[in-house]
C-alpha cells in the first residue's frame, strides 16, 4: 500500500496535510468496510438459518426419530446421543484435564520431560480434528474392538477436547494466589492438602467455565465423528455406551447433503436447537465465572 | 522457601520426617494423567506411521507424492495425492484471500480507531462467529452462499471451492483478527506517541509503526489461520465436492484431503484394504502440513513475545 506522504520538493518541505488527511479517511473507511463484513456475515448466518430452521421446530420435531419422509423426521435419537456422549466426554476429559494441569502447575519439576509435555499439549491442540477420527478408527474401533458405538465417540471427543480442558484448567490454578499455598503449608498442609482444600476449590470456577467451554467445542464436532462411523440414520434411543450412535452435528450434515428442499429445512431446525444447546452452555460458563469470582 | 521457579513447597527441616506414600501416589496419578496426552501424540504417528507404511508397500511414495490421478475405487486405480493437495491449496487459498485482509484491517479497526462502544459491540460478534460449529458453516455455504454465487457466476457449479473458500474464510475470519488484534495491542504505547509527535496522521501511524513491530504477532496469526483452513473438513466436505481433479478454476467442483477421508469412511472401508490404508497416507500428509504451520506460527508469536517484554 503507497499513500501521499510529506515531502522534499527544489529544498522546500511540503507537508500536504491534506491529502494525507484524505488518505486517512478513506483508509478508515476500509477497515469499516471489513469490519461490517464480518458482523454482517454473522447476522447473514444466522438470519438464514433462523428464518428456515424456527419454523421447522415443533414437538414432534423433538420427540420423532430421523424418517425417509421429512414430515415425520425428528431429532430425538440425536439429541439424546449428542446429550449422552456429552456426558461421557465430561466424565473423562475432566478428570484427566484436572490432573494434567495440577501436575504441571504444582508437581512438575522444570526439566526436559515436562517441556516436552507442554509442546505437546500445545501441539495437540492444533492437530486437525479428523485426525483424531482416525486415531480413533484404528485404535477404539478397530483394535480395542470397541465397534461404532457411544463410547467411541466419547473417548475419541475427549482426546480432542483434553488439551483444551487441560490449557483452562492450567489458566485457572495459576491465577490462584500463592499466599493461599504459603498459609497451608504454613499450618503444616502437605502439597496435596494444600491444593485438594485451598487451591482447587479457588480455581473450580474458572476450571468448570473453561471445561463446559471445551464441552461446547465436543459437541459441535461433526467430522471426527463421520470417520468412526457415526450412524446417520439411527431409529432408537441409545441406552448404554456400547450402542451405536449418531449426534445432533452428524444428523445436520446428513440432511444438509439431501438435495430436497423439505431435509434442508429439517438441517436447518435441528442447528437452532444445536446453536441454542451450545449457547445455553457457553452462558452457563459465563454465568459460573463470575458469580463464584471473589 | 521458594525454588528458583518461583513455586512454594514445603522446604527442609519443615518436609515430613518420614517418606508420605500417599502423596507420592498422587503425585504420580496426577503425572499420568499428563501423560495420557504423550500417549495420544504417540498414539496419533503411530496409527498414521503404520497404516501409511502398509499403503506404501502396495503404492510408490513417488507416484503417491507425484501422481497426478486420485481414483481410488474405480478398476484401474491411481494413488497419486496432488488432485486433493491441489484442492486443498485452492479452498485455503481462496479463504486467505478473504480472511487474511479482512481480519487484518478488523484488527487494525479495533485496535487504533474504534470507540470503545464499537468494540463492545464488535468483539462479542466475532467471538460468536468463531464458537459456530463447522458443520453450520457448511449448511450456510451449501445453502446461501453457493445459490448466490450460481446466479452471480452462471458456471459456478452446484459444488465449487470458490463456494467452500469464501465460507471457510468467514470462518477463520475471528481467529485472524483476534490473534493480530493481541499482537497489535502488544506494540508499546511509547512508539505511537513518538510517531504522533511526529506529526504522524493515523494511518501513517497505524500502517508504518504499529502494523510493522507487530508483523511477527501477525504473521504467526496468518500462518495459524491458514492451518485452520488446511484442517477445515466439513464445509469442504459439503460445499466444495467430490472431485478430485488438478484445477485451478474456483467454480468446479474439487475434493481436498479432508473431504477425501469424510467421503470415504463413509464407504467404511473393511480394515487392511488399501482403500482403508489410504485414509491414514492422506491423515499422514494433512498431519505433517498442519504440525509445519503450527510449528512455525508458534516460533514467531514465541519471538514477537520475546521482542516486546
Amino acid at each position: 500500500m503507497s499513500f501521499p506522504s510529506g515531502r522534499l520538493r527544489g529544498g522546500r518541505f511540503e507537508p500536504r496535510v491534506e491529502a494525507r488527511r484524505r488518505a486517512g479517511i478513506r483508509f478508515m473507511w476500509l477497515c469499516r468496510f471489513a469490519v461490517a463484513f464480518g458482523v454482517a456475515s454473522l447476522l447473514v448466518l444466522l438470519v438464514s438459518i433462523l428464518t428456515v430452521g424456527i419454523p421447522a421446530l415443533s414437538p414432534d420435531f423433538l420427540a420423532n426419530d430421523p424418517s425417509r419422509f421429512p414430515e415425520r423426521a425428528g431429532i430425538r435419537s440425536a439429541i439424546l446421543s449428542s446429550a449422552g456422549m456429552l456426558a461421557l466426554v465430561a466424565a473423562m476429559s475432566f478428570p484427566l484435564g484436572v490432573g494434567a494441569a495440577l501436575y504441571l502447575e504444582e508437581y512438575a519439576p522444570r526439566n526436559r520431560l515436562t517441556r516436552l509435555l507442554q509442546t505437546n499439549i500445545a501441539n495437540l491442540a492444533g492437530v486437525p480434528s479428523i485426525v483424531y477420527g482416525l486415531l480413533g478408527l484404528a485404535v477404539l474401533v478397530r483394535f480395542l474392538a470397541l465397534e461404532r458405538s457411544l463410547l467411541t465417540g466419547a473417548a475419541t471427543l475427549s482426546l480432542l477436547v483434553l488439551p483444551l480442558v487441560i490449557i483452562a484448567a492450567r489458566e485457572a490454578i495459576r491465577a490462584v494466589p500463592g499466599s493461599l499455598r504459603a498459609a497451608a503449608y504454613a499450618l503444616g498442609a502437605t502439597r496435596w492438602q494444600a491444593i485438594r482444600h485451598h487451591v482447587l476449590p479457588a480455581a473450580m470456577p474458572r476450571i468448570l467455565s473453561g471445561t463446559i467451554l471445551s464441552l461446547s467445542r465436543a459437541g459441535g464436532e461433526t467430522a471426527p465423528l463421520l470417520v468412526i462411523g457415526a450412524f446417520t440414520f439411527t431409529a432408537f434411543d441409545p441406552v448404554s455406551a456400547t450402542d451405536p450412535f449418531t449426534a445432533l452435528p452428524v444428523q445436520i450434515f446428513n440432511w444438509t447433503t439431501e438435495p430436497q428442499g423439505e431435509f434442508r429445512a429439517l438441517a436447518a431446525g435441528a442447528i437452532v436447537v444445536l446453536l441454542g444447546a451450545l449457547l445455553l452452555m457457553n452462558a452457563a460458563a459465563v454465568l459460573i465465572r463470575n458469580r463464584y469470582e471473589r | 522457601m521458594s525454588r528458583p521457579d518461583g513455586r512454594l513447597r514445603p522446604h527442609g527441616r519443615l518436609r515430613a520426617g518420614r517418606s508420605r506414600w500417599g502423596e507420592r501416589l498422587i503425585g504420580a496419578l496426577l503425572f499420568g494423567c499428563g501423560a495420557v496426552s504423550i500417549l495420544t501424540t504417540v498414539g496419533i504417528v503411530v496409527v498414521l506411521l503404520t497404516q501409511s507404511l502398509g499403503f506404501f508397500t502396495e503404492v510408490s511414495p513417488l507416484e503417491f507424492l507425484a501422481g497426478t490421478r486420485w481414483s481410488p475405487d474405480p478398476a484401474p486405480r491411481s494413488f497419486g495425492i496432488l488432485p486433493l493437495l491441489n484442492g486443498t491449496l485452492l479452498v485455503a487459498g481462496g479463504a486467505a484471500l478473504v480472511a487474511l485482509p479482512a481480519g487484518l484491517a478488523t484488527a487494525i479497526y479495533l485496535s487504533e480507531y474504534a470507540s470503545r462502544q464499537t468494540k463492545r459491540i464488535v468483539k462479542p460478534a466475532l467471538e460468536i462467529l468463531a464458537g459456530i460449529p463447522t458443520v453450520v458453516y457448511g449448511y450456510f455455504a451449501v445453502v446461501f452462499v453457493t445459490p448466490i454465487l450460481r446466479a452471480v457466476f452462471p458456471g459456478a457449479g452446484v459444488f465449487s471451492a470458490a463456494s467452500a473458500a469464501v465460507v471457510v474464510g468467514i470462518m477463520i475470519l475471528p481467529m485472524v483478527s483476534s490473534l493480530s488484534g493481541d499482537a497489535l495491542s502488544a506494540v508499546p504505547r511509547s512508539l505511537r506517541e513518538a510517531a504522533y509527535g511526529l506529526g504522524a496522521t493515523r494511518l501513517e501511524v497505524s500502517t508504518r509503526v504499529v502494523v510493522p513491530a507487530g508483523l511477527p504477532g501477525i504473521a504467526a496469526s496468518f500462518i495459524l489461520a491458514i492451518s485452520r483452513a488446511v484442517a477445515e473438513t466439513m464445509v469442504v466436505a459439503l460445499a466444495a465436492g467430490a472431485t478430485p481433479r488438478m484445477t485451478l478454476d474456483v467454480f468446479e467442483s474439487v475434493q481436498t484431503m479432508t473431504a477425501y477421508v469424510v467421503q470415504a469412511s463413509l464407504g467404511d472401508a473393511p480394515s487392511g484394504t488399501i482403500g482403508y490404508r489410504a485414509l491414514f497416507a492422506v491423515g499422514l500428509v494433512l498431519f505433517f502440513i498442519t504440525l509445519a504451520l503450527n510449528l512455525v506460527s508458534q516460533r514467531m508469536a514465541a519471538r514477537f513475545r520475546e521482542s516486546h517484554t
